[in-house]
């Protein structure tokens, strides 16, 4: 029966919930044990909520037999990660710097899930501070991939992507920058969103980027990523950048699904040979797949997506090296006095040497260069110019048509270690989503099916103008209705058993 | 340009404040000399004629009433200090002067 | 620490042209702070709290927080701004001002750098000697202020040698507007009360349009004092210090004056001046040296990308306007008509700065000569004899008050002297002091005449004199009694009765 319950969609689940079918109760304690069972092996989970998640699960239960007005996912348990503030929760930001720090209040996208009667699972793992492409730079290690542990689940999202493909979890909330909830989608086999930037609060979300960063849905599909979507997206006062106009139903969207007289742009400068044989051919498949049942394939070019990885990595380490300034030892986190005592300059610079890793440092002192004075207009003030020229680009394409798709990311899931060393070739990864964050517009990354080459899974993304979120819905709804029936049963049940790893977890004493 | 020597790194590491090994800044100058080389084709585009944007989605005026809303206590607001008198936070010796 | 030289003011104004420009930072006392609702302690409302419990997330800069601008701090700025005569920016943002210090709670400042609010402004400064100057604006910006450091340990609760610092944040966040003038020429022998003046005038502007509290000594209002000399007939600007620390008017006209003649003496004994910030201390009457300015002030600002540009609507601009206050200088015209005061008393008020105080002293209720005497008189000679500005030490109020008190026979001149030194010590109201102090002169006639009668006694020859023409010699008695009464009698009442007693019977 768990094993049944924790391969039921967020959808399905809230489902069952609301006709009293299965309680929040059985449903959460059947992903605790899931977690239990296989996050040794996976480590999707920095922080588990164990009984506490019961007691709220218990709550909701209560709630709805009173016949209080629930929403579709009240009762479903959702993975968080750790980038997103918890009250009573640590928040690490997958760093050190924050070790066992309890934030006293709640993001905004963490209230509205309680709101919804949603039963928080625990914190997922990152690179450090979401700067990452692979969660190998998270200071508590690296998780893996379910569909091969040997494997990156992407980052720096890899923990909610991993915990949703692993069935730890139905649902997950991620954040995005260059690419972070879409790239795990994409080696992970989900469905991961990058809302309209002000689509959904960043009040709470501990702060990379503060132009780029965006919170979003990571599920397994599109229907549940669109509710959680509903859930989390609005208005908030507390951030001044949220849009203040009303959304339409993204869940609705998914319903109507229809692509007939869509017009789809494959963006012809992501249509290269530098991507992966098995990746272009799923792409294309899709794409195909899309035209025979409606949709008009048109090429477009965007000339200056081509400067916008460089771009990207100057404008994100230059406000993140502003937005960590905050991590100093004095009102909260690690604390670090040089032997024999020391200034408060040297017990920050301290703390930070020891709080920060590798590339959180390397992030900071560019773009500490970046904005420093003689250097600006060079370098922080040329890629905002670079921002422009990419929105221009984004404009130009939207006037002929409705969305664009371009593969989600140029490889599948490499191997942990293979890009470490060389950090120029782990930025690459993000050339397909970054463009998207530079110019504020919603992307989706839905599963196209498995590379030939390798049987890891492929991702297929789509992009719509700002503010147009509801139209990535519907193609990526239809889309995955398409290949459902293609395909006769979701592509994560093709993933490999992890219950074969149970013994070896519950005998490291795993959680 | 793209040169970026130690002494460089040095000093964005001070104005960081990150107390860098000497490896550690031998290490990024290198990495760091290839970003920035590689960063540097946003100037093939950036010409004058091309205003910077700094916000992705438009907006303007967008305020707060005056109105006290809610407040931490001080409890809260200390409960994650690494030293605090109960009161006010502890910090060390300052050697900077006040701005 | 060596006292530094210095040279005879005159001598330095014959070398040297003294330059300077002034920075002022003003505390706005909206109720809450400038990016989050936190209450604002610069509003008289807060301002006695407990530390770090006027404190949001924001505040203390907790990860994941985010700034939301004030809407009526944009306002006040704006109105501010036109007072000061600016031109209001079209489109005007905010930029971060990054450095680390334990009072920043983002280890940045959100401020303005290049699209400040308000821009090319003057303000007319009269000074007491009549002469009147153009001070001209280079800015006006809005920014936040820090929190407040206290340090431990260390002889003398300054920096240097302290053990350990505390932080409070309540103060972290306050909305503030810098003003920054262009460098100041021409004041010559006058610069340092012009500085003087010159805040003065800002402090008036701002309390007319009520955006501030304005009380230095609470440090609402602060001035950075940016002094430079050169050389006579020289083209070139000599190098300049930043003061600091700058506490109260007459701080402001010290600190500027003592700068001159440090600076004329190094420059004079073939010196050069080092640009640094340097802090003043009241107590010596002299500034010592600070950080200088090095690579360590690259603040490597940039655009906040947490907050949208502010682009105030022509409608809301002219708004602001036609509900600016008179000018100072416009309302200095007005009330001297109003008060019927003579030049040279008009003057008087108008050089101790303290025209708004004698102004609201009369809305209050006194008539303006009780306000000008009280306010230029004793009030005056306390402060000046305590080092501190008249303003701080009693409220318009209560200056009413006393000054009805003693119009309406309760209190003596000499009575209202006391009862104000207790206003000043923190006694409470003048009402209160007189209750908890038993200072009401006595109105009682009864009581009066059996004082006099007891004075009489000592004195039997007194009434004879009297009838005998010599008026002069009631004052005997006169001073008797109010002995015996402890000052608390109508002194004049006194002689009318010992006078009536003299004319009417024979007893």
């Amino acid at each position: 029966m768990s094993e049944h319950l924790i391969r039921l969609t967020a959808s399905e689940l809230g489902a069952k919930l609301a006709a009293g079918e299965v309680s929040s109760v059985e449903a959460t304690r059947a992903h605790l044990d899931r977690i239990a069972a296989v996050d040794g092996a996976v480590h999707a989970f920095l922080h588990v909520e164990g009984e506490r998640a019961i007691a709220t699960a218990a709550e909701v239960d209560r709630r709805r037999a009173a016949g209080d007005e629930l929403g579709p996912l009240a009762g479903v348990p959702i993975a968080i990660k750790d980038v997103l503030v918890t009250k009573g929760m640590p928040s690490t930001a997958g760093s050190r710097i924050l070790e066992g720090w309890i934030p006293p209040y709640d993001a905004t996208p963490v209230r509205k899930v309680r709101e919804a009667g949603l039963i928080p699972l625990g914190k997922t793992n990152m690179d450090e501070f979401a700067m990452g492409s692979s969660t190998e730079h998270s200071a508590y290690g690296p998780t893996y991939n379910p569909w091969d542990l040997e494997r990156i689940p992407g980052g720096s999202g890899g923990g909610s992507a991993a915990s949703v493909a692993a069935f730890e979890a139905p649902l997950a909330l991620g954040s995005d920058t260059g690419g972070s909830i879409r790239q795990p989608a994409h080696v992970t086999g989900t469905v991961g969103v990058k809302p309209t930037y002000g689509a959904v609060s960043r009040y709470g979300s501990i702060a990379l980027a503060s132009s780029l960063d965006q919170v979003g849905p990571v599920t397994r599909t599109v229907l549940d990523a669109a509710l959680l979507h509903d859930v989390i997206g609005g208005h908030d006062p507390l951030d001044s950048t949220s849009i203040p106009e009303p959304w339409p139903s993204m869940a609705e969207a998914v319903r109507r699904a229809d692509v007939s007289g869509l017009r789809i742009g494959v963006v012809k400068e992501l249509d290269s040979d530098g991507f992966q044989a098995g990746v272009r051919s799923r792409f294309h498949e899709a794409l195909a797949l899309l035209e025979r049942n409606g949709a008009e394939i048109v090429e477009v070019s965007a000339p200056n997506f081509e400067y916008a990885i460089a771009a990207y990595y100057l404008i994100l380490p230059a406000e993140a090296s502003s937005n960590l300034a905050k991590f100093d030892s004095v009102r909260f986190g690690l604390r670090v006095t040089p032997d024999g005592g020391g200034t408060v300059e040297q017990v920050m610079s301290a703390t930070r040497e020891a709080g920060f890793g590798a590339e959180v440092k390397r992030r900071i002192i560019l773009g500490t260069y970046a904005l420093s004075a003689g250097y600006y207009d060079a370098y922080y003030g040329s890629a905002q110019k670079v921002r422009t020229l990419v929105q221009r680009d984004f404009d130009a394409a939207f006037t002929k048509v409705d969305v664009l798709a371009t593969p989600t990311a140029p490889t599948t899931a490499f191997k942990l270690g293979e890009k470490l060393d060389d950090p120029l070739a782990m930025y690459l990864n993000d050339v397909a989503t970054i463009p998207a964050n530079l110019a504020g517009v919603p992307g989706i990354s839905v599963p196209a099916g498995l590379a030939p080459e390798d049987g890891l899974p492929v991702g297929i993304q789509f992009l719509a103008p700002a503010r147009a979120d509801a139209r990535l819905y519907n193609v990526g709804g239809a889309l995955e209705q398409l290949l459902l029936a293609e395909w006769g049963a979701p592509l994560l049940d093709r993933a490999p058993d992890l219950s074969r790893h149970e013994l070896t977890a519950t005998e490291e004493g795993a959680l | 340009m793209s040169e970026i020597s130690a002494e460089q790194v040095a000093h964005l590491a001070n104005l960081a404040r990150i107390a860098l090994t000497e490896e550690e800044i031998e290490h990024l100058t290198k990495e760091l000399g290839q970003i920035m080389h590689a960063v540097e084709q946003v100037n093939q585009v950036a010409t004058p004629d091309v205003p910077p944007t700094s916000h992705p989605i438009p907006m303007q005026n967008v305020f707060r009433d005056d109105v006290v809303g809610q407040t931490l206590t001080a409890e809260e607001a200390l409960a994650g200090a690494p030293e605090s008198d109960g009161s006010r936070f502890v910090v060390s010796a300052i050697l900077g002067e006040e701005q | 620490m060596a006292r530094a030289e210095l040279m005879d003011f005159d001598k330095a104004l014959e070398l040297f042209e003294p330059v300077i420009g002034l920075e002022v930072h003003v505390e706005l006392n909206t109720k809450t702070k400038m990016f989050s609702a936190a209450p604002n302690p610069a509003n008289s409302e807060f301002h006695v709290a407990e530390p770090n419990t006027l404190i949001t997330p924001v505040c203390i800069g907790l990860p994941g927080s985010l700034p939301v601008v004030n809407g009526e701090a944009v306002q006040y700025s704006i109105s501010l701004g036109l007072a000061l005569g600016c031109s209001i920016a079209p489109s005007s943002r905010f930029a971060r001002k990054n450095y680390f210090y334990p009072d920043l709670a983002k280890n940045y400042q959100i401020s303005q750098y290049d699209e400040p609010i308000a821009f090319d402004g003057s303000v007319e400064v009269e000074l007491e000697n009549g002469r009147t100057f153009t001070v001209p604006i280079e800015r006006a910006h809005m920014e936040e202020d820090a929190g407040k450091l206290t340090h431990v340990g260390g002889s003398t609760g300054r920096i240097q040698g302290a053990e350990y610092s505390l932080v409070d944040y309540n103060r972290a966040g306050v909305p503030l507007v810098e003003i920054v003038t262009r460098p100041i020429f021409g004041g010559e022998a006058d610069t340092p009360a012009l500085a003087r003046a010159y805040v003065s005038t800002i402090r008036d502007i701002v309390l007319s349009l009520g955006i501030s509290e304005a009380r230095m000594e609470r440090g609402n209002l602060r001035c950075d004092a940016n002094v430079s000399l050169r050389p006579r007939g020289q083209e070139q600007l000599g190098t300049r210090t930043e003061t600091k620390n700058v506490n109260s008017m007459r701080s402001v006209e010290r600190a500027v004056r003592h700068e001159i003649q440090r600076q004329a003496a190094i420059l004079a004994n073939g010196g050069t001046i080092t640009q640094e910030t340097r802090h003043w201390h009241e107590d010596t009457g002299t500034t010592s040296a600070g950080r200088p300015k090095s690579d360590a002030d690259d603040y490597r600002y940039f655009p906040e990308p947490d907050l949208l540009p502010v682009v105030p609507t022509p409608e809301l601009i002219e708004h602001l306007r036609a509900a600016l206050p008179e000018p100072p200088a416009v309302r200095r015209r007005r009330l001297k008509a109003e008060w019927g005061f003579t030049d040279l008393d008009f003057q008087g008020v108008a050089n101790s700065g303290l025209l708004i105080e004698v102004a609201e002293t009369v809305a209050a209720g006194a008539s303006p000569q009780a306000a000008r005497k009280w306010w230029t008189g004793e009030i005056a000679r306390l402060a000046n004899s305590s080092d501190q500005d008249a303003s701080s030490l009693v409220t318009p109020a209560q200056v009413a008050e006393l000054a009805q008190l003693v119009d309406a026979g309760t209190l003596t001149d000499r009575l209202a002297r006391q009862v104000l030194e207790g206003v000043v010590a923190g006694e409470g109201s003048p009402k209160e002091i007189v209750e908890s102090r038993g200072l009401a002169v006595v109105s009682d006639d009864g009581a009066l005449i059996a004082a006099i009668d007891d004075a009489l006694a000592a004195q039997p020859d007194v009434l004879a004199k009297i009838r005998d023409g010599k008026v002069q010699a009631a004052g005997a008695v006169i001073g008797a009694v109010m002995k015996a009464m402890h000052g608390k009698a109508d002194a004049a009442r006194v002689r009318e009765l010992v006078l009536e007693r003299a004319s009417g019977d024979g007893s």
